[in-house]
């Protein structure tokens, strides 16, 4: 979609500044209208057992250790050890160092390993050393990379050497999936979210992702309507379907049912499956489970009911 | 991904949320509320009114006649020259308080019987019409008290006997807007509801009476056509208070011609949504779906003639089919639904009756697969495209889920066809650049104009219309002008 010339950064500018506007107000509005939905019974323990599937299981902590890795695959492969229909998360999600001990761990089970790269959290560095931590990530055995755009770059419209990095790193990432933040908090406009998402997926992402979880504001639901609307639309003009990552301060059942019902009625059922939309958590997977077990048994089980990991 | 769970179907199926109708208790019959007490008609006359998506009968309530409506302005002439007028501002102000508090406390009853007796989405009452309705309220109790700042005179006076008669579309919330001002400038009130939607301005007079309204301040009489028209013929009435349809808004003027009744009318429209190239589309999009099938469309300010730059036709029409899609069709009272019923036969029968003149016009007409009950009455939401100026569908209000999809070229060209209509009630604009909404708000002949948004009403602001849409203004302080004598 875009040629070599295409891509220098007047050429970006243009295409990206001629993106149909967001108005802010109107998007607030229609996130507060489908937060009114109400979800129960079938459709509430279908939307339980969705959101576990699509969590990208997260530690991401200067203290993380392998015993701590270890715990969280344990977890992410059995969330509920008692009741193995619980279904398994959609992956984990950790830093390069530790893709080893998770990729063991995990070993033989349908969880995917996913890593941070491109100096991660905050993209300030050289390409060559963002390029050296995506194949640490590779050569470990990620299965996924999820990298941070240079939001320095974006913000002073240097949108060309953001697009040439995000083409750089889908190049050594080979077969991995390619998960592109945005980090839509230092973004700050939802003008500007809508064009980094299409920036990132004309670049190549797989998916394009909301936050690090380092920066407040994280994901925030109307953050992840221009995210959903930008990949309906991308895939009406391209033919190429990208997923969507929301990310950071989604701590609840219910915010992550109400996502569900965005990604529903904003880009469409196609995306209501793990392989298009993940929720990257921690403490989400304990309400989820402790919400799961309230609808199948009436009661609401002490905090303690659930693992800590 | 083996094992990855799937939602039970492709699409997701939201359960069926019903709100639950137990919190009202409708009575099998109801009085006409006259001076503080509730009694049946003089002459025993009774209607029924239905519940539009069901055809369930729901109550009996009394048909006034003319020696109800004598019995009503006469109570209500009492009330004012005896306890209404003399009382101060502040005093007065305190029943609007505790009236727009009981509403509140009772938000969820007014809100499920709304939807009961209208028709409409449980989610528009709850969210919309009970909390504007008490908001009028509490807006036009501050006033009470400070009627000598309202800019019409150091000591304006109320003007006596206020006949109000109201519409089926938001029969709780224009009931607030006609009592709320009227009351707060020291006028006594007799309140025609229509026939359809008697229900909630019943439970309005309940709420009178346990607000402690003194007798005869307040007096609803349900009825026919032929009540509004005594009403309005009555001489001991001073001010009339309508809003509905033009037709009927052109008698009452006639009827009131050459006497010294007081008179405003709130009537039709056939508003223009105009949407420009630059429109931030998503949220566009919202807007015209918003402006048309918000309350079935049932909405004198509805937008329904979507005017769009040209050079975007298709790229809007195309999210418009993929935005339609997805809404909501069905009962009532599932907090899910989005679009309800139509209010009644006759209004669905004049909906179909202009949907098939728009189709032999040579418009195209789409609307999404929609299962409608069987029971009921229903209309699914309906675009037509290739709509011109002199098309029916264009010229005529549906007040139904029919949007005309009309183009233009330039702002210049908007701004004639947006006032090529003998109505001027409302108009949207939906463009990215500033000077240009401010360009268009200086020219479009309507009394509200939303920018980038639709359908937005707050007490304070005035709400009225140019030419066949009427004439005063409802909302802040002009909507006291209406009730007082400067």
């Amino acid at each position: 979609m875009t040629s070599a010339a295409g891509t220098s950064d007047a050429a970006l500018r243009q295409l990206l500044h001629g993106l149909p506007g967001v108005d802010e107000v109107g998007a607030r509005e229609r996130v507060a209208a489908l937060a009114t939905r109400s979800i129960k019974k079938d459709a509430k323990m279908a939307a339980l057992d969705l959101a576990i599937a699509m969590i990208d299981l997260t530690t991401l902590e200067g203290a993380d250790t392998p015993g701590k890795v270890r715990a969280l695959c344990a977890k992410a492969r059995r969330p509920e050890p008692r009741d193995p229909a619980v279904p398994p998360v959609a992956a984990v999600c950790v830093y390069p160092d530790l893709v080893g001990t998770a990729k063991s761990e995990l070993a033989g089970s349908t969880v995917a390993v996913a890593s941070v790269a491109t100096a991660f959290p905050s993209g300030r560095s050289s390409l060559p050393v963002k390029l050296a931590d995506v194949q640490d990530a590779i050569r470990a055995g990620a299965d996924e990379i999820d990298m941070v755009i240079d939001r320095g770059a974006f913000l002073s419209g240097r949108y060309g050497q953001v697009f040439a990095e995000i083409t750089a790193v889908r190049q050594a990432c080979g077969s991995a999936r390619l998960k592109v933040i945005l980090e839509t908090g230092e973004l700050a406009t939802l003008d500007n979210v809508a064009r980094a998402s299409w920036l990132a997926m004309l670049a190549g992402a797989d998916f394009i992702k909301t936050s690090t979880g380092k920066v407040t504001p994280a994901a925030t639901p109307p953050v992840a309507l221009v995210m959903l609307g930008a990949v309906r639309d991308y895939e009406r003009a391209a033919g190429r379907q990208v997923g969507v990552k929301v990310a950071g301060g989604i701590r609840t059942a219910k915010d992550a049912i109400r996502y569900l019902v965005l990604v529903n009625e904003t880009a469409g059922p196609r995306w209501l499956s793990p392989e298009m939309f993940r929720i990257g958590a921690s403490s989400l997977l304990n309400d989820l489970l402790m919400q799961r077990s309230k609808q199948r048994t009436g009661q609401y089980a002490g905090a303690n009911y659930f693992s800590l990991d | 991904m083996a094992g990855t769970p799937q939602l039970a179907d492709p699409a997701w199926a939201y359960a069926p949320a019903p709100e639950s109708a137990g919190i009202v208790s409708i009575a099998p019959e109801y009085g006409l509320f006259i001076d503080g007490q509730f009694r049946p008609a003089a002459a025993g006359g009774q209607l029924a009114t239905i519940n539009p998506a069901t055809e369930e009968p729901l109550a009996r309530v009394a048909e006034a006649a003319q020696a109800d409506v004598d019995a009503a302005v006469t109570a209500a002439t009492v009330a004012f020259e005896r306890v209404w007028r003399p009382m101060p501002g502040a005093e007065r102000a305190k029943y609007l308080y505790r009236i727009a508090r009981i509403v509140q406390e009772r938000a969820r009853e007014f809100a499920v019987l709304e939807s009961l007796d209208n028709g409409k989405p449980i989610r528009e009452s709850r969210d919309v019409d009970v909390p504007l309705a008490a908001a009028h309220f509490f807006y036009y109790a501050g006033w009470a008290d400070k009627l000598e700042h309202a800019g019409l005179g150091p000591q304006p006076r109320p003007l006596g006997v206020a006949g109000q008669i109201i519409p089926w579309n938001f029969p709780l919330l224009m009931a607030a807007w006609k009592l709320a001002p009227a009351l707060a400038a020291g006028n006594t009130c007799v309140l025609k509801p229509a026939e359809t939607t008697p229900l909630t301005a019943l439970l309005l007079a309940e709420v009178c009476q346990q607000a402690g309204l003194p007798p005869g301040v307040v007096n609803v009489l349900t009825g026919a056509g032929a009540t509004g028209a005594a009403l309005v013929a009555h001489p001991g009435v001073r001010k009339i208070a309508f809003t509905g349809s033009t037709d009927v808004g052109r008698q009452i003027a006639a009827a009131v011609a050459g006497t010294s009744t007081r008179l405003t009318l709130e009537l039709g429209g056939k508003a223009a949504n105009i949407v420009f190239d630059d429109a931030p589309m998503d949220q566009a999009v919202e807007g015209i779906v918003n402006g048309i099938f918000f309350n079935q469309g049932h909405v004198c300010c509805a937008g329904s003639r979507l005017l769009v730059q040209e050079s975007v036709l298709d790229e809007v029409t195309d999210r418009l089919r993929t935005r339609l899609a997805a809404l909501r069709v069905g009962d009532p009272l599932d907090k899910n639904t989005d679009i309800g019923a139509i209010n009644s036969r006759e209004q669905l029968t004049k909906i179909c009756e202009l949907s098939d003149a728009g189709e032999a016009e040579g418009a195209q007409r789409w609307s999404p697969a929609c299962q409608l009950p069987q029971r009921g009455f229903w209309f699914a939401p309906t675009i037509f495209t290739g709509v011109s100026q002199s098309h029916r569908i264009a010229r005529e209000e549906i007040f139904g889920p029919v949007l005309s999809v009309l183009t233009f070229r330039t702002p210049d060209e908007a701004v004639a066809k947006a006032n090529n209509t003998p109505y001027g009630l409302s108009a949207g604009v939906w463009t990215d650049k500033g000077s240009r909404v401010l360009w268009l708000a200086q020219r479009l002949r309507a009394g509200v104009v939303w920018a980038n948004t639709f359908n937005k009403f707050d007490p304070a602001s005035p709400f009225g219309g140019y030419r066949e849409s009427g004439y005063g203004r409802e909302g802040g302080r002009h909507g006291l002008a209406a009730y007082l004598d400067a």
